[in-house]
Formats: C-alpha cells, structure tokens, sequence
C-alpha cells in the first residue's frame, strides 16, 4: 500500500526537480516556471499531512487544505506580478536570459 | 488508491517535472509544467482532496499556465538563442539536487511514523463543506487579507504594465 513516506518521497523529488531547474536553465521565465514546481511540491507534502494525520471525528484536517488553498492564491498573484515584472524587464533590456541582465550584479 | 495507480501518476508527474526543465523550447517547457499539474491533481484527489484538486486544475493548469503561455508568445522568443549555463553551474546544481534527495532519503527512513498507510476516514469527506467552514471561521482575517492582496497585486501588474515605466 501507499504509506505517508511514499508521497513525502515524491513531493521531495518533485521540489529538487524544481530546485534543480532554478539552478540549470538561465532562461527567466523557465526559471519561474520552476518555482512554481518547488511550491506545488510543498503543497503535496501539506496535503498528504493533512490526509494521514485524521482529526478526532476522523476525518482529514483541513487546515492543512486551507493552507494550500491560501498557497494557491497568493502563487496566482505572484505569477500575475512577476510575469509583469518580465515583460517589463523585456521591454527595457530586449533579452530574457538572466546572464544578460546583470546591473545589480557586484 | 492503488499503488499502481499512485506510481504511475507520481511517474508521469515527475518525468514531465523534468522535461520541464530539459526542452529547449519554453512553450514545450510550459505544456510539459501542465501536464505535471494535472498528474499532481489527481495525486490530491487520491488524498480525498477533491476541492484541492480541482483548484489546482482551474487554477494553475488553467489559469496560470495560460498566462505563462500568453506572456511566452507575446515575448516572441526563439529557441535558438538559448544559452548554456556554465559546465560548472551545471554539475553544481545537479549535485546539490542530489544531496537533497540523498539527505530526504535519510530523513524519511528514520522516520518510522511515516511508514504507515492512510487511516480509514470515518464518514465520506464532505470536501467544500469542511474546507469552506474552515476557511471562513478560523481564517477569516487572513481570507480578507489574502482578498487586500490580490487587489495590491491587480494595481501593481496595471503600474507595472503601464508604458511610461521604460
């Protein structure tokens, strides 16, 4: 049967899939996509907490599905600011390669 | 659910997880991110998850994936001006990729607790109901700030998008 470790496991492997992403690609817009892997892992995690951790009355706790709920939500918004962060980004220095954008850099 | 059935979507989500990052093409790379979500989706639906699944399905898979792919084909990027990362940031990267699995491994098999299998729920779950009573109860603060949130976020992508910026 499948045990809380088994979708620990996975939930791990989907985050240092993403991590590794962040890492490898230099393109911004894979690297965001990224991101977005690393949080959903953190969710199956949380979702799996909540299934196998059951409340008194035996059923899953939903606090733990509030918090993806709330996880969720705010990616959203994120995505829709940092997407505008990019075009903007595009607009102004024509490339979406992070070696290219290196003003900041020291 | 099965354990056929668990393997073989956990499978499918982590080897579109890694075609994510493996094509070059970042339109390929953004349908490969969906079909992942949607395998993630029905991994949370095997938790009686439903609600959470289906927001994942609507909500990333739909929503925020078409953003992705709107803002990719408005950006007009051709795949040809990819470029490498060093040969060291690569091995870098891998390798403290592998560390961390290495390192959850351990963690994971020294933790006896979680070598159980999911307990028999009592009733069958009534999933919007509980979570909806959850969320308007005892996070109800956060749900309106959440709500302030999306609107600060809404004004910035208006700012942010507006010609003078550059």
């Amino acid at each position: 049967m499948v045990t809380l470790n088994d979708y620990l496991f996975v939930s791990g492997l989907l985050f240092a899939i993403g991590f590794a992403g962040v890492m490898l690609r230099r393109n911004i817009l894979i690297i965001f996509m990224c991101l977005e892997l690393m949080l959903n892992a953190a969710n199956l995690s949380l979702v799996a907490f909540s299934r196998f951790n059951l409340t008194p009355e035996r059923t899953p706790n939903y606090n733990a599905q509030v918090l993806v709920f709330f996880i969720i939500t705010v990616a959203a918004a994120e995505v829709a600011v940092g997407l505008a962060i990019i075009v903007a980004l595009y607009r102004a220095k024509q490339t979406v390669q992070v070696n290219d954008i290196n003003k900041l850099q020291f | 659910m099965p354990p056929l059935l668990f393997w073989t979507f956990a499978a499918l989500m982590l080897i579109f997880g890694i075609s994510v990052i493996a094509q070059p093409n970042p339109v390929s790379s953004a349908l490969s991110l969906v079909v992942s979500f949607i395998a993630l989706a029905v991994l949370f639906v095997s938790l009686d998850a439903f609600f959470i699944g289906i927001i994942q399905i609507l909500v990333y898979a739909g929503a925020v994936m078409v953003l992705f792919l709107f803002i990719i084909m408005l950006l007009d990027l051709r795949s040809g001006q990819r470029k490498k990362a060093h040969a060291v940031t690569v091995a870098g990267g891998i390798l403290i990729a592998l560390i961390f699995v290495a390192e959850l491994g351990q963690v994971l098999h020294a933790f006896p607790e979680g070598n159980r299998t999911a307990p028999a729920l009592g009733a069958p779950v009534q999933d919007v109901q509980s979570v909806g009573h959850v969320l308007f109860t005892s996070y109800n603060l956060p749900f309106q700030i959440v709500a302030v949130l999306i609107l600060v976020a809404t004004i910035g992508v208006v700012v942010l998008s507006k010609k003078e910026l550059d």
